[in-house]
Parts: C-alpha cells; sequence; structure tokens
C-alpha cells in the first residue's frame, strides 16, 4: 500500500475542477490508456492580461495522478501565463505534501500537461508532436530522451530507478535501461566538465598529498607531455615536496635556451591551473 | 473498529478460530522442541505427525510422509524446483508458463540467468493453455515441468491431471503450485500423477509463516533448507509448531468446508459477478467463465485505473486488490492479463474480488450497493469515460 500525504488522499477523494472547460482557450493533453496515465487539462484565459481564470482537468490514473491534476489545477488559478509557466513537478508534489517516490511521475504529468496547454495558448496544437531531434528512448511508454534529460537535470536524478520513478522510462519491459544508463551518464559527465572550467571558481577543495600528487601526474599526462613530445620533448615527474615540483626535462629540452621559460611559464602555469596556485617548479639535474 | 467487508482471501485468509484455538498451546506452555531427548519436548513430534496426516488427508496424499513442512508458499516452490534440478544436473531446460506466480517465475528468470533454458507457455484471452504447445516443448533435456493449479489472479484452472500424465508419459517431474486451489477444490493425488504439489497455510485459515510441501514417494529430492534432520532430512530448521499443528486443524476444517466452498461461496461470487455486469456498463470478467476456483472472479472496468478503484472501495472498508500498474509496485499490469492478451482499456481497471466461507450475503449487497456510484465517478474524472475514444 501506498502511503499518502493527507494532502493526497484529500485530493483524490474531493477532487476540485474535474471536467471540462466549453470551448477552452487552451487545451494541454498528456499520457495515454496504456501507459496507464493520461491528463486532460484545459484553462480559460483573459487574453487581454494572460490571466488563468478557470482550470479544469480530466484524469485517467490512480489517486497521486488524480491528486496531482486537482493540485495543479488549484495552484494556476489567477496567476497569468508567464508565472504558471514558471510551475515545476515539484511545485505540485510539494503543494501535495509530498509523494512517493514510485509516483513522482504524476507530477511530472501535471507539469506536461500544463506545458502543453501553454504551448497551445500560444498557438501550438493540443496534442503535443514529437519534435524531430527527439529521440523515444522508452517504447513501452513512450519517453522521449528529452524528457529523460529533463528530469534528470531538474530533479537531480543519479540512478536508472529515479528515472522510472521520475518518467517511467524504463518500468516496462526494461530494456532501455542501459539507455537510461548512457544518458544519466553523459548528463553527468557534462556537469562535471562544466564544474572543471566553472566561468567563477569555486572555492578549491584542500587535497590530500596522495590526491595533490596524482593531479599533478594526470595534468603532466595530459596537459604538459603532449606539447612538450611535439617539439621532440619531455618531462619526468621526480618528486613532490609539499607545493614544490621536481622535474627532470628530457630529450631536446636538453640544453635547450628556452627552458627556463618552458619550465615557469609553460609546465608551472599549468600545474598552478589545474592543481594548485602556490605550485613551484624546480628543475632537477643529475 | 471500522465496518470490513474482506474480500481479498487469494491474498490472505482470516486465521479461523479453530486454528487458533489449536495452536495456542504451543505458543505458551507446549514450548518444547520435537527433536529433544526428554519427554516435554518429545512429545511434541506426536502433534506435528498429527498434523502431516491431516494435510495428507485433505490432498488424497497416499502416505503421511510425502509431505514436508516449510515457512511458505515460496519456499515450497524454490525446494520443488531447486530439488528436482539438483536431482538433474545434466538436463538444463525447464517448461513453466507466463502466468505463475512470481515465487516460480523469478526463480526460473534466476535460473535462465544462470545458464538454464527455460519455456515460458503463453495462454489465451480465456487464460487458458494450449497443451499441444507443452508437449512440443518437452525435449531430451527438459529437467521439470512446473505449472500452477489455480491462478492466483483470474482463478482460471489448469488442467493438471493432463499436465501430470503427459509428464508421467515422458518421465518428466512434475511439479505444481496448488497455493490457490488447495481447500478451493477437491485434490486427489491418489489418483492425480504429479510429483510436487506446494500450498501455503494462510491461504486456507492457517497463519503466514508456515507451508508444505508434497513430494510423491519415488521422487528424487534433496533439501533446499540445509541443516538438522527435521522432516527426515529434507528440510532443515527446527519446525513452527504452532504454525504446522494451524495448518493441520485448517487442512481439516478445508475438507469439511469444500462443498460449502463449491455451492454456498460459489453463489456469492456469482451474485456478485452477475450483478457488478448488470449493472455497470463497460465491464468484463477476465479468465474463463467456467474453468475457475469458486471464490475469485477478476472483472475489468473500463477506462479508468484500479488503484483509484480500490482506494475509493476502502473508504467503506471493502478489501480488495487490482492488477493495475499502479498496485503491484512497478509501472506494468499484471503480467497475468497482459498475458492474455485482456484489452488495454480494461487491464489498468481490473479488480479481483476472491471470496471465503467467511463472507456472507450481506457483504455481497454490500458492494454491489457501494460498487457502482464508484466507477461512474471515476469515469467523469476519466478523460475516457463519457465517450470511451479521444
Amino acid at each position: 500500500m501506498w502511503f499518502y500525504s493527507e494532502k493526497v488522499k484529500e485530493l483524490f477523494k474531493n477532487p476540485k475542477n474535474v471536467g471540462e472547460i466549453e470551448n477552452p482557450d487552451a487545451v494541454g493533453e498528456v499520457g495515454n490508456i496504456i501507459c496507464g496515465d493520461a491528463l486532460r487539462l484545459t484553462l480559460r484565459i483573459d487574453k487581454k492580461t494572460d490571466k488563468i481564470l478557470d482550470a479544469k482537468f480530466q484524469t485517467f490514473g490512480c489517486a497521486s495522478a488524480i491528486a496531482s491534476s486537482s493540485a495543479l489545477t488549484e495552484m494556476i488559478k489567477g496567476l497569468t501565463i508567464d508565472e504558471a509557466a514558471k510551475i515545476t513537478n515539484k511545485d505540485i508534489a510539494e503543494y501535495l505534501g509530498g509523494l512517493p517516490e514510485e509516483k513522482m511521475h504524476c507530477s511530472v504529468m501535471g507539469m506536461e500537461a500544463l506545458e502543453a496547454a501553454i504551448a497551445n495558448y500560444r498557438g501550438a496544437p493540443i496534442k503535443k508532436e514529437t519534435v524531430g531531434e527527439e529521440k523515444i528512448v522508452c517504447k513501452c511508454f513512450s519517453v522521449t530522451d528529452k524528457k529523460i534529460i529533463r528530469a534528470i537535470k531538474e530533479n537531480n536524478l543519479k540512478t536508472v530507478e529515479e528515472v522510472t520513478n521520475y518518467t517511467k522510462a524504463g518500468g516496462g519491459c526494461g530494456k532501455c535501461k542501459p539507455e537510461i544508463e548512457k544518458l544519466l551518464k553523459e548528463f553527468w559527465e557534462k556537469e562535471a566538465t562544466k564544474g572543471a572550467y566553472p566561468k567563477e571558481a569555486p572555492p578549491k577543495k584542500k587535497l590530500t598529498n596522495l590526491q595533490r600528487i596524482s593531479l599533478i601526474q594526470e595534468t603532466l599526462e595530459r596537459e604538459i607531455r603532449p606539447q612538450l613530445k611535439k617539439d621532440g620533448g619531455d618531462i619526468e615527474l621526480v618528486d613532490v615536496e609539499v607545493n614544490k615540483v621536481y622535474v627532470r626535462l628530457l630529450g631536446s629540452c636538453l640544453g635547450c635556451p628556452a627552458t627556463g621559460l618552458t619550465l615557469k611559464s609553460f609546465v608551472e602555469s599549468k600545474l598552478k591551473e589545474f592543481v594548485d596556485e602556490d605550485i613551484i617548479v624546480e628543475e632537477v639535474k643529475e | 473498529m471500522k465496518k470490513v467487508v474482506y474480500v481479498d482471501n487469494n491474498a490472505t485468509t482470516k486465521v479461523a478460530d479453530e486454528v487458533f484455538e489449536a495452536m495456542k498451546p504451543f505458543l505458551t506452555e507446549e514450548y518444547g522442541n520435537p527433536s529433544s531427548m526428554h519427554t516435554f519436548g518429545g512429545k511434541i513430534a506426536k502433534y506435528i505427525e498429527e498434523a502431516r496426516e491431516k494435510v495428507a488427508e485433505l490432498l488424497g496424499a497416499e502416505d503421511p510422509k510425502e509431505i514436508i513442512f516449510t515457512s511458505c508458499g515460496t519456499e515450497s516452490d524454490n525446494t520443488a524446483i531447486m530439488s528436482t534440478l539438483r536431482a538433474y544436473p545434466e538436463k538444463r531446460h525447464i517448461i513453466t508458463t507466463k502466468v505463475e506466480h512470481s515465487a516460480v517465475l523469478n526463480v526460473c528468470k534466476y535460473l535462465e540467468s544462470i545458464g538454464y533454458r527455460v519455456t515460458y507457455l503463453g495462454v489465451d484471452s480465456q487464460g487458458l493453455l494450449d497443451l499441444n504447445e507443452l508437449k512440443s516443448a518437452i525435449d531430451k533435456d527438459t529437467a521439470l515441468i512446473t505449472v500452477m493449479y489455480a491462478n492466483n489472479e483470474t482463478g482460471v484452472i489448469f488442467p493438471i491431471e493432463e499436465i501430470a500424465e503427459i509428464a508421467r508419459q515422458r518421465g518428466i517431474v512434475f511439479h505444481t503450485d496448488a497455493v490457490q486451489a488447495v481447500g478451493k477444490i477437491p485434490i486427489k493425488l491418489t489418483s492425480l500423477p504429479v510429483d510436487l504439489l506446494s500450498l501455503s497455510g494462510h491461504k486456507l485459515h492457517a497463519p503466514k509463516g508456515v507451508g508444505a510441501l508434497y513430494i510423491r514417494k519415488g521422487t528424487r529430492f534433496s533439501p533446499f533448507m540445509i541443516g538438522g534432520h527435521q522432516e527426515q532430512g529434507r528440510r532443515g530448521g527446527t519446525e513452527n509448531v504452532a504454525g504446522i499443528v494451524g495448518l493441520g486443524v485448517a487442512c481439516q476444517l478445508a475438507k469439511k468446508f469444500i462443498e460449502e466452498e463449491n455451492t454456498r461461496v460459489r453463489s456469492l461470487r456469482d451474485k456478485l459477478e452477475k450483478a457488478i455486469l448488470e449493472k455497470i456498463p463497460n465491464t468484463r470478467i477476465n479468465g474463463h467463465p467456467q474453468l475457475r476456483l469458486p471464490n475469485t472472479t477478476n472483472i475489468g472496468f473500463e477506462f479508468i485505473e484500479g488503484e483509484a478503484i480500490l482506494l475509493m472501495l476502502d473508504e467503506f472498508g471493502i478489501a480488495a486488490s487490482s492488477g493495475s500498474a499502479c498496485t503491484s509496485g512497478s509501472l506494468t499490469p499484471s503480467h497475468v492479463l497482459r498475458a492474455m492478451g485482456v484489452p488495454f482499456t480494461f487491464v489498468q481497471g481490473s479488480i479481483r474480488f476472491s471470496l471465503s466461507r467467511y463472507n456472507t450475503e450481506e457483504d455481497i449487497d454490500y458492494i454491489i450497493d457501494k460498487l457502482p456510484p464508484i466507477i461512474s465517478r471515476l469515469r467523469e474524472i476519466s478523460p475516457y469515460g463519457k465517450t470511451g475514444q479521444r
């Protein structure tokens, strides 16, 4: 049995705004009977002020789907279209006093119906057509990659199971789970790289010696050695002593008059950039 | 306490008063261990053997020794399957159906993952098997056929006698998960060539935590629960004495009431079913109308969702269950209804009512009174409710 909040139970038992507005100004339809839930949202909108005067819903689905739909209509009445557009599935779940994790997709359905209705008001057809670039990942529930990525981003989802709870993707035959895994990996890897080159550097965490050394090695391998090798040179890490990095230059670097420049303005500056501002590079000669 | 009309007896049943009374001494003063050498413990063994006789009698087994006690139906199923595979290590193929209980289905899926081959027999729209499909699935590598006696969701009864005969002729071990059938329909194992049969106590008015496995004499067996010498070395673990005694009494009662189950309970079920189909449009029975357990009906309500129906019934104290996705904890509706190809407009709105001998005419009238407004209310909310199409 699910443990629903009092608010969910109340809105399920006595849902508000059930029905259909005649000649509505906007219609949003999401889901279908095969998926197990569907929502049809109709809106009356004051065209001068863009204010939502009335909202009604019809829902095929479980208690939390009905409660989410009812909550949505209550939340948007009196808002302008622009204000309503800011409502997310989290807001709906919050209004309901929370939803069981497995039922979060009900709140997502509410948000999607609202978006579809707003798009419809702004001229889009009632049924949201799949954009050419989107790809259906979960065939059982017709969930696109775009929807999955959005749910990952907006709800900070980390596992396939969470994605299933929020979007239903992967909850049928389960064949698309590897693909969801891939989307998760790609998304979070991208986020991680964003973190590595932030516009404003976040305060750097103090590294342990081990972390510092391996980061130095990584940076040497990735950023420094390839460049030196282009010119026939090479570099070797000899030792690390707090912020002092001892290296040995090899190949054509040996005896090169530009050695000092190479060390300071290239090697040291790369290590400062990627490891620590305080790093000083020293050359070791036999 | 709020009124409760309990019509979810395929999920679990009320412990019969007689069963509880019989168990009490073994939960209080008679706490001895039947394996002990002293009289205080040793005398308990006698009660276990009496219970074994009662179980054997309900099943029409030749010898009480063919019964071992387990902790539940799931353990019985696991034991039957694993034991058989160990007994025939060279054989790597199992035949089962798509509509088994998860206690069998998930064991088969696990076995597939470790290299076994499993054939899952399909069912038709009434939930029935095609025995020719079964016959052609058998090959030299087949170690076991495991087919449930009656389906927990629809109540559909499989032709166990014919399947057992097919298996016997080909020398293949046959196991049946009879958890839903025992106590509801007569079973006579002396004339039914089943090798292994599972049953569960709490489905027939014994408590949870006790089950049994019938092992026909001559069937190769190796224990699943490895431990002490209990149950003649076939199931390790100190006996659940009170549970076993309770199961014995429950079987005795089931034998006594099996006639009533197939007359009075059946007619209550039929009354409920008929009234629902008459009063509520766009409904259908899922499962063969005749070849069914007398206590079970599975009804599909088109264009609405099962969890919502259940919660509204719950408001009136009516306890039933559903095969809808939302109630299963997964996102897909019942594997049984899907295997039957129940139309998608009905499958999410399927409700199972399963009765017992404790249900009364008033219970049924109460449900008949409360259900129709619930269905029309939910259809009002549903976008498909009015037109049926959108």
